[in-house]
């Protein structure tokens, strides 16, 4: 029965000492990132969506604390995943009111991270759950997986460069679920039954999308105008 | 021969039925100018909502560029009718008209005659383009503005950006020029076969109409006889805005999907042109005019 | 009046034959027109003389036969001939959402005429449109569209002029006109003038030469002046055995007298005086008859050929 108490008190206290330590870890990455007030950057995104056949196009982002981000492209249409891009580290990190689980470590991209899972605290909160890579000795996130509510499960995938001491990617890449695309084509007015599109509709069956964000050109802290975000 | 083509275009042009086909493509595409500029987001996300539920799209879709896109899709069935109209006309009006016996009774062979007759025919086909042109595609740049187009396909969505689609605005409409000329050919060759309008342009008409059902039809047994229609092949113009994408799934500014469909089904076309005008001159040379 | 003489003919028809599906519309016709002529072209509604006309000009293609005009076969030179000739086929049908100035202009174009303003308003002027030039044919009476038909014939100043039924449609001063402007291009101008109708009286008064068909097949070919002289007669004769009696009388003085056949009787032109010298020759020849008709005279002969009129009128002398 003692031992027993001693067994319930210690998993606690391990469990606890650990949610501390993982709470530390996120919050240290995350004053890293709160040198950043904001952000402009350029950058070249490219749609990689089975159904979606798209140039490379010029973006431009821009961010601002506490979580207005927005992505333009230079003129032009952009397609991007939905709700997905508008979520990034920053303001992941907005709310302070999450419990941080240590899962374990894990290799990305060559790097050693460990796993930690945010749950957020409040009920009404888009995300269910974030699973990190973080890479502890430069204290950046590596990857995020998040699940949504609404907009699915996606991965943001990053590489880090010369704005590392910012905690700012070079590249990130977003992968998302898609669902299926098929118009009739009496809609689309199409003829012809290509056997070509066989192979395209094979290709349909690889249901992952991917946007890829290769940033340049960082300009931070100068202040951006509100108007930018509408 | 320039006389006689000037003299054939003269008598089109001078002919108030020339100008309905004119004044129907105006109307058409003010119609749909109108009811885009004043109700276009609504039509854009009718389109977009089976991709919406995926994909965010941003940015100005109904720009000229698109704008023309509909306008071409919906007008480029039906401008053949109004092809069929002064086509159709072109030896069976004079027939009907008795001016074809004294044209005949004049020194000029009849397949020179019947040459002339079919270049003004191109000739009238080629305006009326070119007046589409000017409407559906400069016009709208001026209303709508230019940008990205952003086109949905049966399996999949096409991006193209801005500076990579006036040229293939400018071969697909070289390409329905093809298309329309065979249009124009079969109505010429209809034309030979009777002494009114009325019937060829109706032959003419009910021929292009049966043939784009059965193209449209998905049906397997149509299926093998749609690559022998020429109806098939006149929408080969939509070729030009498919663009080839490279192993990462990236898009090729400045290329096309299928250049071998284009040019297959523009020979097709050609062969089609070629032989209904042999056939009319064939017929023609052996003609007793009887009206 | 009388031009003709034996000058080059300008047209030379042998054995011309249109057969269309069901129908032979022309049989084995031949005929000349010589230069100066103002060839009558008679026969009634159906007859063939459209046929011939528009195989003439090239409109239709004969099944047999040859056809030279100006001295060259017609297929082969057709250009250089259709130049030369200018046509008013049945109903003058021309651009009816043109004016006339323009009508005459687009036709003489097509001619290989160079045109002047000058020319096209003379033009207008000799059959008194030049007041309405501007206007469209639309708004034209029947016969101010034919005076601009017989302008638009005339604008390249063709040596040979072919009239199809030119006075179809008009009224009785139309018809008078048309009269005069025959009589003026044959008397004034020299041209030669095919023209047809199926009224005798019309090509009576004008023509100098004429051909007289039915069913497409030639009835007779000669001089108007001969044809119509009230003296000659035409007698119609039925023989037990038509072929032994030709055979017979050709061999004899009336072969020269002998017309193409019609129907089963045979037929002789012959001045009235004759009849009775025929009659004893026939018994001679011992060719057995079964009736002998004369008609009381060319004329009326023509008339019913050229009027459809099946009913035989008989005559004793």
């Amino acid at each position: 029965m003692h031992k027993l108490f001693l067994f319930i008190v210690s998993l606690h206290i391990t469990i606890f000492s650990f949610s501390q330590d993982m709470t530390a870890l996120i919050m240290k990455v995350k004053t890293k990132l709160d040198q950043v007030n904001d952000y402009e950057a350029d950058g070249k995104m490219k749609t990689d969506v089975a159904f979606i056949k798209a140039p490379v196009g010029k973006v431009k982002v821009f961010y601002k604390k506490p979580n207005k981000f927005r992505l333009k492209k230079d003129g032009g249409i952009s397609l991007l995943p939905k709700g997905g891009v508008s979520v990034n580290m920053n303001s992941i990190f907005t709310t302070s009111d999450f419990v941080a689980l240590a899962a374990g470590d894990a290799v990305v991209g060559g790097v050693k991270t460990k796993v930690v899972k945010l749950l957020p605290s409040n009920e009404n909160s888009d995300i269910v759950l974030t699973t990190m890579y973080i890479d502890e000795t430069n204290l950046l996130v590596r990857k995020a997986i998040t699940t949504t509510k609404e907009n699915g499960t996606y991965e943001i995938e990053m590489s880090y460069g010369q704005f590392a001491q910012y905690g700012l990617p070079d590249k990130v890449v977003f992968a998302f679920n898609t669902k299926d695309y098929k118009l009739p084509k009496g809609i689309t007015l199409e003829f012809d039954d290509n056997e070509k599109q066989l192979t395209d509709a094979e290709k349909l069956k690889n249901k992952k999308g991917r946007v890829e964000i290769t940033y340049t050109n960082y300009i931070i802290n100068r202040g951006i105008n509100d108007s930018v975000f509408k | 021969m320039w006389t006689l083509i000037q003299i054939e275009l003269f008598k089109i042009f001078r002919r108030p039925r020339t100008y309905i086909a004119f004044a129907a493509i105006t109307g058409l595409i003010g119609i749909i100018q109108f009811g885009l500029k004043l109700d276009g987001d609504s039509y854009v996300d009718f389109m977009m909502r089976d991709i919406t539920s995926s994909i965010t799209v941003e940015g100005k879709i109904l720009n000229g560029y698109q704008v023309c896109y509909i306008v071409l899709q919906v007008l480029l069935v039906h401008v053949p009718l109004l092809i069929a109209l002064v086509a159709a006309d072109m030896i069976s009006g004079e027939a009907n008209m008795g001016t074809l016996r004294i044209m005949l009774t004049k020194p000029i062979s009849r397949t020179r005659f019947l040459l002339a007759k079919f270049m003004a025919t191109i000739a009238y086909t080629l305006l009326l383009l070119v007046w589409l042109a000017v409407l559906a595609l400069f016009l709208n740049m001026i209303l709508f503005g230019t940008d990205d187009l952003f086109l949905l396909k049966s399996q999949y969505v096409v991006l193209l950006k801005k500076d990579d689609i006036f040229w293939r605005y400018l071969w697909a409409f070289g390409f329905a020029a093809l298309a329309m000329t065979t249009v124009a050919s079969l109505g010429f060759l209809f034309s030979l076969f009777a002494e009114n309008s009325i019937g060829p342009i109706v032959a003419t008409m009910s021929v292009i109409i049966f043939f784009t059902i059965l193209s449209t039809l998905n049906i397997p047994v149509f299926n093998k006889i749609k690559p022998f229609l020429f109806t098939t092949h006149m929408i080969g113009w939509k070729e030009f805005f498919d663009i080839k994408v490279n192993d990462a799934n990236e898009a090729i500014v400045g290329s096309i999907q299928n250049p071998q469909k284009i040019i297959n089904s523009a020979v097709v076309l050609v062969i089609h042109i070629i032989g209904f005008f042999t056939a009319s001159v064939l017929i023609f040379k052996k003609k007793d005019v009887l009206s | 009046m009388v031009l003709y003489n034996n000058m080059q003919p300008i047209v030379t028809v042998t054995g011309l034959t249109k057969q269309f599906k069901n129908l032979t519309a022309v049989q084995d016709l031949s005929f000349s027109v010589n230069e100066g002529d103002v060839y009558g072209f008679l026969g009634q509604n159906g007859a063939g003389k459209s046929t011939t006309i528009r195989m003439l000009l090239t409109l239709i293609a004969p099944t047999h036969g040859c056809i030279e005009i100006f001295g060259k076969e017609l297929t082969a030179n057709r250009n250089e001939i259709l130049s030369q000739i200018g046509a008013v086929i049945e109903k003058p049908d021309v651009y009816k959402y043109l004016s006339a100035y323009e009508n005459l202009k687009l036709f003489a174009r097509l001619s290989g005429v160079k045109v002047t303003e000058q020319l096209l308003m003379d033009q207008l002027e000799k059959v008194g449109l030049a007041s309405r030039a501007k206007d469209t044919v639309k708004t034209f009476s029947q016969g101010m569209k034919q005076r601009l038909g017989i302008a638009i014939a005339l604008v390249h100043d063709p040596k040979l002029i072919v009239l199809d039924e030119p006075t179809n449609g008009l009224d009785p001063q139309g018809i008078a006109d048309i009269r005069n402007l025959i009589l003026h291009l044959s008397r004034d101008l020299k041209k030669t003038v095919i023209v047809s109708s199926h009224l005798l009286s019309e090509i009576e008064q004008v023509a100098t030469r004429v051909l007289i068909i039915d069913r497409g097949k030639k009835i007779i070919e000669g001089n108007a002046a001969e044809l119509f002289d009230p003296s000659q007669t035409i007698v119609e004769l039925q023989t037990f055995d038509n072929g032994y009696a030709m055979e017979q009388l050709q061999l004899s003085v009336w072969g020269q007298h002998l017309q193409p056949q019609r129907d089963t009787a045979i037929l002789i032109k012959l001045d009235r005086q004759q009849i009775s010298q025929l009659h004893r020759d026939l018994v001679d020849m011992d060719i057995q008859v079964l009736s002998l008709q004369p008609r009381h005279s060319l004329e009326d002969y023509f008339l019913q050929v050229t009027s459809g009129n099946q009913h035989v009128d008989t005559y004793s002398n």
